[in-house]
């Protein structure tokens, strides 16, 4: 938890072209991510929205435009260049994408090890300490990722995100394949770990719920533009037809009506 | 790393005050603190049973860093001493409070030592239900290949096909080229000590025999071991880490049908034909061999064939070919029926059907040599 005082966005995305081949998949598309703050990329399936988290993980290069990460631009960058900013961030993937020949405990381990030259114990005591704070029971360190449940990959996932203590996290359809119980966890955990590591936390999501219950600001992707960027309240109040079908289809009602109640 | 930039420890130097202030001050992150920990290893603690922790020239903290403060004081209490924070950051305290709620001193799991004996005991065990798994797999390959017989409707050709043309005529220049060498390589060795009794006829006994008995037969079902069997277990392999074979229990194909029973029909027609192919290019490669070191013409070669390799030398070695086939077939598949789970498990499974279906292989070999002896073929 660096206390920054400038508050110049974490992320920042300006005029972004993306392309597959010959289809494009992202137009002038701009956002900005304000430090300490939830934002969610929502939209249909193929709008381009993973694509975007992989643009700004550098994963992907994008045919133009600018993306400035922590104020340096990460478009263009060599690996070596990109280290020390990779080492600020960590990725949770939609399949969790543990290593499969690594206990969890290891899969966070690794990470240390990897980037720090902290002694073997300390080590071993801030993983079993990641893994308490994802609401992992502490033997499930020992499991390898095949003999975890759905759920469970996705804590030791996050786990393995957390590892460095990042500034900022990217979560990639973080409740995606849950049961509506684990989900709700997740949403808790999401909320939590940014009201108390103070991280910044840009995620990928269909969730309707997770977006009532977490999301500070969300942009809404369609046809590789952004429809709209807001908060839920503000976006439930727009006119776009598509922003409207997304929210006030029947699932949207609900997750809608779920939300108030809680409040 | 500047000074600046990592986590630092100071204890006051008026050490008879009381209670004594310990001053934390710089980045105390999971980055700033390798040095630190190190430090702390072997920090002279003040004999004082009170002390105080001063936090407010920390400038950042993290999990990691709230973690070895935390431990710090933990030891240090439980060496009878009084500890508490001062001066922390509201933010950091939260922080603080946060890795306190998640404790996690518990007691190291006596990690189970295997003693030798042990070990042996568990590999023997291991080892042992393996192969009753692989008769299983063996009793199960041929239930399905006699309910196909009955039924040969549900016999998959075109699957058959295709294999007989991945497994086999892509096989071909491989095997052609390995054994075309192996004839070369016999007649050489051969001519030397053949040049000495002026027996260089004999070259065709030599390299015909030894390739049409057991060579060609041999260093086709390896090539085919290396190359196929890894790739059966390879696909079966990855099928279950995806759960593919799941789901073709559930549709209700038997998986032995559809991955089984095709690839090993598929060998069984394959390598008797590339145990041919290999006699053809083994022999052609101890032939021209012979003409260059000993003068043997082709013409000669192929007329002295004929009395050189009798009928039933060359269908001794046909007849090992179906045999290998099927070891070949059924061990890469079963070695991929066995991955779980993870893509470490493919590999090493992958690596075990090769082993094991040469092993097998070579086995077999030697168990015909034997029976043929019997029977003075």
């Amino acid at each position: 938890m660096e206390t920054s005082t400038t508050s110049l966005p974490v992320i920042d995305i300006h005029d972004l072209h993306t392309r597959y081949g010959t289809t494009l998949v992202h137009q002038d598309v701009s956002l900005s991510v304000q430090p300490g703050e939830i934002f969610a990329l929502v939209g249909g399936s193929g709008c381009g929205k993973s694509t975007l988290l992989r643009a700004v993980i550098m994963l992907l290069r994008p045919a133009s435009g600018s993306i400035r990460v922590f104020g340096q631009e990460v478009i263009g960058l060599s690996d070596e260049q990109a280290l020390p900013l990779r080492r600020r961030w960590g990725v949770m993937f939609e399949r969790g994408a543990l290593f499969s020949s690594l206990t969890v405990a290891e899969n966070v381990a690794m990470v240390l090890r990897e980037h720090t030259r902290l002694s073997a114990n300390l080590i071993g005591e801030v993983v079993a300490l990641k893994i308490a704070l994802t609401g992992l029971p502490a033997d499930a360190g020992a499991k390898y990722p095949s003999e975890l449940s759905g759920g469970m990959r996705k804590r030791a996932a996050l786990a393995r995100a957390l590892a460095l203590d990042p500034e900022l996290l990217f979560l990639d359809e973080p409740t995606a394949g849950l049961d509506p119980h684990s989900a709700s966890g997740i949403d808790e955990l999401v909320r939590n770990l940014r009201d108390t590591l103070g991280l910044t936390i840009m995620l990928v999501t269909h969730d309707l719920d997770l977006l009532w219950r977490a999301a500070d600001r969300v942009a809404v992707l369609d046809g590789g533009h952004i429809l709209g960027i807001g908060s839920m309240e503000e976006l439930s109040k727009s006119e776009h037809p598509v922003i409207r079908e997304y929210f006030y289809g029947p699932r949207g009602r609900a997750a809608r009506e779920q939300a108030w109640k809680k409040k | 790393m500047s000074s600046n930039q990592i986590a630092q420890l100071l204890i006051e130097a008026n050490a008879s005050a009381v209670p004594v202030q310990v001053r934390c001050q710089g980045v105390w992150t999971v980055r700033g603190i390798a040095a630190l920990e190190l430090q702390l290893a072997q920090m002279d603690w003040p004999a004082a049973n009170d002390l105080v922790f001063d936090g407010s020239a920390i400038t950042a903290l993290d999990t990691a860093g709230a973690w070895l403060l935390l431990r710090t004081m933990h030891t240090l209490q439980q060496r009878g001493k009084h500890t508490r924070f001062d001066g922390l950051r509201p933010e950091f305290d939260t922080l603080l409070q946060l890795v306190a709620s998640h404790s996690i001193y518990t007691e190291p799991a006596l990690s189970l030592k295997v003693g030798l004996l042990e070990n042996i005991g568990r590999r023997f065990w291991l080892n042992l239900k393996m192969f009753s798994d692989m008769l299983a797999f063996v009793g199960e390959s041929a239930t399905a290949l006699l309910r196909s017989l009955k039924q040969p409707y549900r016999i998959r050709w075109r699957t058959i096909l295709y294999n007989l043309q991945t497994a086999g005529f892509e096989a071909m220049p491989i095997v052609g080229l390995l054994t075309f060498l192996m004839g070369v390589v016999i007649a050489y060795q051969g001519a030397d000590q053949l040049q000495r009794f002026g027996a260089n006829i004999f070259i065709v006994e030599l390299v015909g025999l030894s390739m049409v008995r057991e060579l060609s037969p041999l260093l086709t079902a390896i090539i085919i071991a290396g190359r196929s069997g890894s790739a059966y277990a390879a696909q079966i392999g990855t099928m279950k880490v995806t759960e593919e074979i799941d789901a073709l229990r559930t549709i209700g194909v038997g998986a032995q049908e559809l991955l089984v029973l095709p690839k090993m029909l598929a060998l069984i027609i394959a390598l008797p034909l590339l145990t041919v192919f290999a006699d053809v290019t083994g022999i052609i490669g101890g032939m021209i061999m012979a003409r260059s070191k000993l003068d043997v013409s082709f013409t000669t070669f192929i007329n002295r064939l004929d009395e050189a390799i009798s009928l039933s030398s060359f269908m001794v070695g046909i007849a090992k070919a179906p045999v290998f086939a099927v070891i070949i077939a059924l061990v890469g598949c079963f070695q991929g029926f066995r991955v779980s789970g993870s893509a470490d498990s493919v590999g090493r499974q992958t690596t075990v059907s090769v082993v094991q279906s040469i092993f097998l292989v070579i086995l077999a070999d030697a168990l015909f040599s034997i029976v043929f002896n019997w029977f003075d073929l």
